[in-house]
C-alpha cells in the first residue's frame, strides 16, 4: 500500500514539473526581467532571500533519478510479494507498472517521456550488453557456435524476408521488407529476462541467447539497407550484393573492434598494480569505447561489446585484484539490472504516451505472421542443423528454441528512429503488440511449458576440482584421438589456439609469474580462495558451520610401510584416556577459538591473488608440521568446508629442543582432537606466545619471498621440528604414526 | 558397384556390431589404421608414438596406453597388448562414440558408464580396481606435465584436495583412524556424475572420406 503511495507521489511530481515548466517558464522570465529592471533603476535591494525554490537547475538529474528510484522501488515490491512473482515474470509486471505510470501521467495531464531512441542505444542497452557478454560461459558458447551463427544469421534474414514478403498484400515491399527486419530480430534483454527465472540447461540457454546476441548484425544491416531503399524506392542486384558484402562488414568489423579494445584493456590491466582503486573502471570504459566506436561506423555494437568482454576477460581476471573483481562483477550486475528495469517500465509509459495508429488486421497478422515464421524457421534450420551436430536437439529442445524468441525494446527503438509517417506509427503500434504479446503470453506460459515438457534444467555446480581435472584431461584425451584418427577436428583447433595463447598472448597481457600458470592451478587458487571467503564470512558470523564430512588428510595419506616410531607406543588405554580428556577440553577451547577467529580473520588478507596464495600455503604448510608436531595445530585460516579436521592425537612426538620446552608431548596440555565431526580447530591457549612467535617468524620469512620458494621454506622448517634428522622429500607427507 | 559394396559390408558386418560403427566410418579407420601401421596388420606403441600432433599432447603415454590396455576390449582379460589388430584398435575408438537421436534412457546409462570406465581404466594403472592417491596424483601430475615448474608444485596439492573431495562426498563420515583405499568405479561414477560423459566424450567420426575426395563417386 505505502508503495503505491509513493508511486503515486513520484507521478505526480513528475508531471508536475513538466507542468511546472510550462506555466513558470514565463513568470520566471518574467520576474528576471523585474528584478534587473529595479536593480537597475532604482539600485535598491531585495531581502536576502533566505529559501528559495531553484526548481530548473536541479530539474534534470531529479527527473532522472526519479525514475531510477521508481524502477528500483518497483523491483523491490515485487519480490516482497512472492506469490505474484513466481507466476508473472518480472519484465510483465515491470511493463505493467509502466503502463499504470503512463497512464497516470496522461490522466493528471502531463506528457508522459517516451522511450528516447538515443537514451535507449546509447545508455540503457550497453550496460545489459556488456553484462551478458563479459560472463558469457566460453565454453558452451564455442561448441555451439555454428548453431547459434546459422540461426541467428539465417533464422532471422528468412523471418524478415517471410514477415516481409506475407505483408506484401498491405503495403509496398520495401516499407513491408522494412517491417519485418525490425521485428524479426529476438531481443536479449527480453530473453535474459525472461530465461533467468526459468533456470533450463545450459545448452538450450546459450543457443537461444546466442542467437539473440548475434543476429544484432543482421538487424543492423537489413534495418539501414531497407531504410535508405524505402526512400529510393527500388533495388538492383547491385545492392542486394553490397548488402550481403556490408554485413559481413558490419559483423567482423564490429568484432574485430571489440577485439582490439579488449587486448588494449587486458594489456593496461597488466599496469594496474598500484593503482587497484581504478582497475573496474578501465574495463567498462574501455567495453563503452568498443560500443560507441562500432556504433560510429554503423558496425554492430552489440557484437563489439561481447567482442570486447569475451576477449579482455581471461587475462584481466588473472591481472586485477579480487575486490576489483567483485566490483566489476556488482557494478554489472546492478548498471544491467537497473537498465532492464527502466527498458521495460519505460516501454509501458511510451505505449500509453504513443501516437497509436490501430489496424486490426495488420496487427494481429503481425503477431500470427511471427509466430509461423519463428516456428518454420526453427524446425527447418534445426533439420539442417542436425545433420551436422554430434549431439543432436530434439524436438523438444526445438521448441523451446522457438518459442523462446521473444521480442522487445530494441525492436519498438528501431521502429522509434523511423522517419515520421503514417506508417511509422502503423509500424509502432504493430511492434508493441508484438512485443506485449511475446512478454506476456510467452514469457508467463514458458515456465510451466517447461515444467510440462519436462526439459532438463539447470545444475548448480558447485566448482569442483574433480570435474575440473577431468574436463581438462578430456579435452588433452580427445585431441589425442582426434590425432590418432587423422582429422583436424574441433579439439584440435580449440588445442591449438589453446597453445598460441599461452605461448604468446598470455606473456605480452598477464603481469608476472600468473602468465605461465596453467588453468587447472588458476582454477584451483580460486576454489581456495573461494573456500576461505566462506571461511572469512561464517568466522564473522561467530558460528560454526555444519560440518559434513570428517574426512580428512589423513584418511587418504598412505601409511607407508616404513613407520618410523619415535618413541616407543603408548597403550591403546592411554590412548584412549588422551582422547577423551582431549575431547572434553575441546568444547572448553571452542569458545576461544570463536574468539580468535573473529579478530583474527577480520584483517582482510585478500588484496591480492598472490597474497591468498601466501596465506593457503602457510596454511598448508602449517597444517602439514602439525602431522610431525604435538604443537596444537595452526588452524584457523582452514576452511571448514574443505572438511579437513586436525587430529595429532596419534601423531605424537618427541622432537628437538629447538622449539621451546616441550618434552614428550602427553596429554598434560589440552590437545585439539577430532571428535567425529568437527573441522574448525584451534590453539591451545596456553601457547600462543610459541605459536605467535612461530608464525610470526614464518610471516616474516614467508612474505619477503617470492612464492616459488614456499617450498623451500617448507622443508626447511620441517627438518627443523622433526626429531628425525631431516625427513626424506618424498615422505614427508607418510607421517610416523603411533597407533 | 553393388557386388563390391555387399562384400566389404559383410567383411564389416561382425566389427559393426560388436562396435557400432557405420561401414563408412569402418572403411575410414581402416585406411587411418594402414597408414599408422605403414600397412601391417598390427600396430605398435612405436606406431603411435611417432604421430607427430601427439608430441604436445601432455597424457600421450596414457593415450596410447590405452590402446594396448586389455581391459578396453570389453572381453574381461587384464594386461596389455605389445600389438594391436585392427578390431582392437576400433573396439577402443568405439568408447568415443556420440549419443544419437535414438539412443535410449538406458542405452545412454550403458554408455556414460562404458566411457566412464574407459577413464577409469586410465588412471587406474595397476589394475586393482582403485584410483590410490598415488595414481592420482601421478595422473594430475601428467596432466599438468607441460607448464613447467609451477606445474609440478601445484599438482601435488590439487591431487590431494581432488582425492579429498571424493572422499568427503562418498563417505562422509570416517573416522580418524580409517583409512580411503582409493576411489572405486562407483566412486568416480559418482563424482563425475555432472558431467555428463555420454555428451561430452566424443568425436567426430567421419562419414565422408576426407582424405581422397573423389568428384562424381557415391558414396553410400
Amino acid at each position: 500500500p505505502w508503495l503505491l503511495v509513493l508511486l503515486i507521489l513520484l507521478c505526480w511530481s513528475v508531471t508536475d514539473t513538466k507542468r511546472v515548466n510550462e506555466t513558470w517558464g514565463n513568470p520566471a522570465r518574467a520576474t528576471q526581467d523585474d528584478p534587473h529592471h529595479q536593480t537597475n533603476s532604482t539600485g535598491h535591494k531585495k531581502a536576502f532571500p533566505v529559501l528559495s525554490f531553484h526548481y530548473e537547475e536541479v530539474k534534470k538529474p531529479l527527473e532522472i533519478s526519479l525514475w531510477i528510484l521508481l524502477a528500483l522501488l518497483m523491483k523491490l515490491g515485487f519480490h516482497i510479494i512472492p506469490r505474484v512473482s513466481n507466476v508473472v515474470p518480472e519484465s510483465c509486471l515491470l511493463i505493467f507498472v509502466g503502463l499504470l505510470v503512463g497512464g497516470i501521467i496522461k490522466a493528471i495531464g502531463g506528457e508522459a517521456p517516451g522511450l528516447d531512441a538515443k537514451l535507449f542505444f546509447y545508455y540503457l542497452l550497453p550496460p545489459i550488453i556488456l553484462d551478458a557478454g563479459y560472463f558469457l560461459p566460453i565454453r558452451p558458447f564455442t561448441e555451439n557456435l555454428g548453431t547459434i551463427l546459422v540461426f541467428a544469421v539465417v533464422g532471422t534474414l528468412w523471418n524478415a524476408f517471410f514477415i516481409g514478403g506475407m505483408m506484401y498484400g498491405v503495403l509496398d515491399l520495401l516499407s513491408c521488407l522494412l517491417f519485418g527486419s525490425i521485428i524479426s530480430a529476438v531481443d536479449p534483454v527480453a530473453v535474459l529476462a525472461v530465461f533467468e527465472e526459468i533456470h533450463i540447461n545450459e545448452l538450450l540457454h546459450i543457443l537461444v541467447f546466442g542467437e539473440s546476441l548475434l543476429n544484432d548484425a543482421v538487424t543492423v544491416v537489413l534495418y539501414h539497407l531497407f531504410k535508405e531503399f524505402a526512400h529510393a524506392g527500388t533495388v538492383t542486384v547491385a545492392d542486394a550484393f553490397l548488402g550481403v558484402v556490408c554485413f559481413f562488414v558490419v559483423s567482423l568489423g564490429g568484432i574485430m573492434v571489440g577485439a582490439i579494445y579488449g587486448i588494449l584493456g587486458a594489456f593496461t590491466s597488466r599496469f594496474t598494480a598500484h593503482t587497484r582503486v581504478i582497475e573496474p573502471l578501465f574495463v567498462f570504459l574501455y567495453s563503452y569505447m568498443a560500443y560507441l566506436s562500432a556504433e560510429v561506423f554503423h558496425l554492430s555494437g552489440i557484437m563489439s561489446l561481447i567482442a570486447c568482454g569475451v576477449v579482455m576477460r581471461p587475462y584481466v581476471e588473472a591481472n586485477i585484484s579480487h575486490k576489483s573483481y567483485t566490483t566489476i562483477k556488482y557494478f554489472l550486475k546492478m548498471w544491467s539490472s537497473v537498465s532492464e528495469t527502466l527498458i521495460f517500465i519505460f516501454l509501458g509509459v511510451s505505449t500509453v504516451a504513443g501516437p497509436h495508429a490501430w489496424n486490426w488486421t495488420f496487427v494481429i497478422v503481425t503477431v500470427i505472421l511471427c509466430l509461423v515464421s519463428r516456428v518454420l524457421g526453427v524446425i527447418g534450420l534445426t533439420y539442417i542443423i542436425n545433420k551436422f551436430r554430434i549431439v543432436k536437439l530434439t524436438k523438444k529442445d526445438q521448441f523451446i528454441v522457438a518459442y523462446g524468441g521473444l521480442r522487445g525494446a530494441i525492436a519498438f527503438s528501431l521502429g522509434f528512429l523511423l522517419t515520421d509517417s503514417d506508417m511509422k506509427n502503423l509500424f509502432l503500434t504493430a511492434i508493441i503488440t508484438v512485443i506485449f504479446f511475446t512478454v506476456f503470453v510467452q514469457g508467463m506460459t514458458i515456465r510451466p511449458l517447461v515444467e510440462l515438457l519436462a526439459v532438463k534444467k539447470k545444475k548448480e555446480s558447485k566448482g569442483s576440482i574433480n570435474e575440473e581435472i577431468h574436463t581438462q584431461f578430456l579435452d588433452h584425451l580427445l585431441t589425442g584421438i582426434e590425432d590418432i584418427c587423422g582429422h583436424y577436428g574441433h579439439h584440435h583447433w580449440k588445442d591449438k589456439l589453446n597453445r598460441f595463447n599461452k605461448a604468446y598472448v598470455k606473456r605480452w597481457l598477464i603481469r608476472g609469474e600468473r602468465s605461465t600458470e596453467p588453468q587447472l592451478i588458476s582454477f584451483y587458487n580460486k576454489m581456495e580462495m573461494k573456500q576461505a571467503m566462506m571461511l572469512v564470512e561464517s568466522g564473522s558470523a561467530a558460528k560454526l558451520p555444519t560440518i559434513v564430512s570428517s574426512v580428512s588428510m589423513q584418511n587418504i595419506q598412505t601409511k607407508g610401510p616404513a613407520r618410523r616410531r619415535a618413541i616407543p607406543s603408548i597403550s591403546k588405554s592411554r590412548e584412549e584416556e588422551i582422547r577423551k580428556i582431549l575431547r572434553a577440553n575441546l568444547q572448553k577451547t571452542r569458545q576461544r577459538l570463536r574468539s580468535y577467529s573473529r579478530h583474527d580473520l577480520l584483517i582482510d588478507p585478500f588484496e591480492d591473488v598472490s597474497e591468498v596464495r601466501f596465506r593457503k600455503q602457510r596454511v598448508e604448510m602449517e597444517r602439514r608440521m602439525s602431522h610431525y608436531l604435538t604443537v596444537p595445530a595452526k588452524s584457523q585460516e582452514t576452511p571448514p568446508v574443505r572438511k579437513v579436521c586436525f587430529e595429532s592425537e596419534h601423531q605424537i612426538y618427541t622432537y628437538d629442543d629447538s622449539e621451546s620446552p616441550r618434552g614428550s608431548a602427553q596429554a598434560s596440555r589440552p590437545h585439539p582432537s577430532s571428535p567425529d565431526a568437527v573441522s574448525l580447530l584451534d590453539e591451545s591457549p596456553q601457547r600462543p606466545s610459541q605459536r605467535g612467535a612461530l608464525r610470526t617468524r614464518g610471516d616474516a620469512e614467508v612474505r619477503a619471498k617470492a612464492p616459488d620458494d614456499k617450498e623451500e621454506q617448507d622443508q626447511l622448517k620441517l627438518s627443523r621440528c622433526l626429531s628425525d634428522p631431516g625427513p626424506k622429500k618424498d615422505e614427508e607427507e607418510d607421517g610416523s604414526f603411533l597407533s | 558397384m553393388g557386388a563390391s559394396q555387399t562384400r566389404s559390408e559383410h567383411k564389416y558386418q561382425d566389427l559393426m556390431d560388436k562396435t557400432g560403427f557405420s561401414v563408412e566410418q569402418i572403411k575410414n579407420l581402416h585406411k587411418r589404421f594402414e597408414q599408422l601401421s605403414g600397412n601391417e596388420e598390427t600396430i605398435s606403441r612405436e606406431n603411435l608414438e611417432n604421430i607427430p600432433a601427439l608430441a604436445n599432447n601432455p597424457i600421450r603415454r596414457q593415450i596410447i596406453g590405452a590402446f594396448f590396455d586389455k581391459r578396453n576390449q570389453h572381453q574381461n582379460e587384464v594386461g596389455s597388448f605389445e600389438e594391436i589388430g585392427f578390431e582392437q584398435f576400433l573396439m577402443v575408438m568405439s568408447h568415443f562414440r556420440p549419443p544419437t537421436l535414438k539412443t535410449t534412457e538406458e542405452e545412454r546409462e550403458t554408455m556414460r558408464k562404458e566411457k566412464l570406465r574407459f577413464l577409469f581404466n586410465m588412471h587406474d594403472t595397476d589394475n586393482d580396481g582403485t584410483i590410490t592417491l598415488e595414481e592420482y596424483r601421478k595422473a594430475v601430475e601428467e596432466l599438468l606435465s607441460k607448464s613447467g615448474a609451477i606445474g609440478q608444485e601445484g599438482a601435488k596439492a590439487i591431487a590431494d584436495a581432488a582425492m579429498l573431495e571424493v572422499a568427503s562426498t562418498n563417505v562422509p563420515h570416517m573416522a580418524p583412524d580409517d583409512f580411503y583405499e582409493g576411489i572405486t568405479f562407483e566412486h568416480f561414477e559418482q563424482i563425475l556424475k555432472g558431467l555428463e560423459m555420454e555428451s561430452r566424450m566424443h568425436i567426430r567420426f567421419l562419414d565422408v572420406d576426407t582424405t581422397t575426395m573423389r568428384c562424381g563417386r557415391s558414396t553410400s
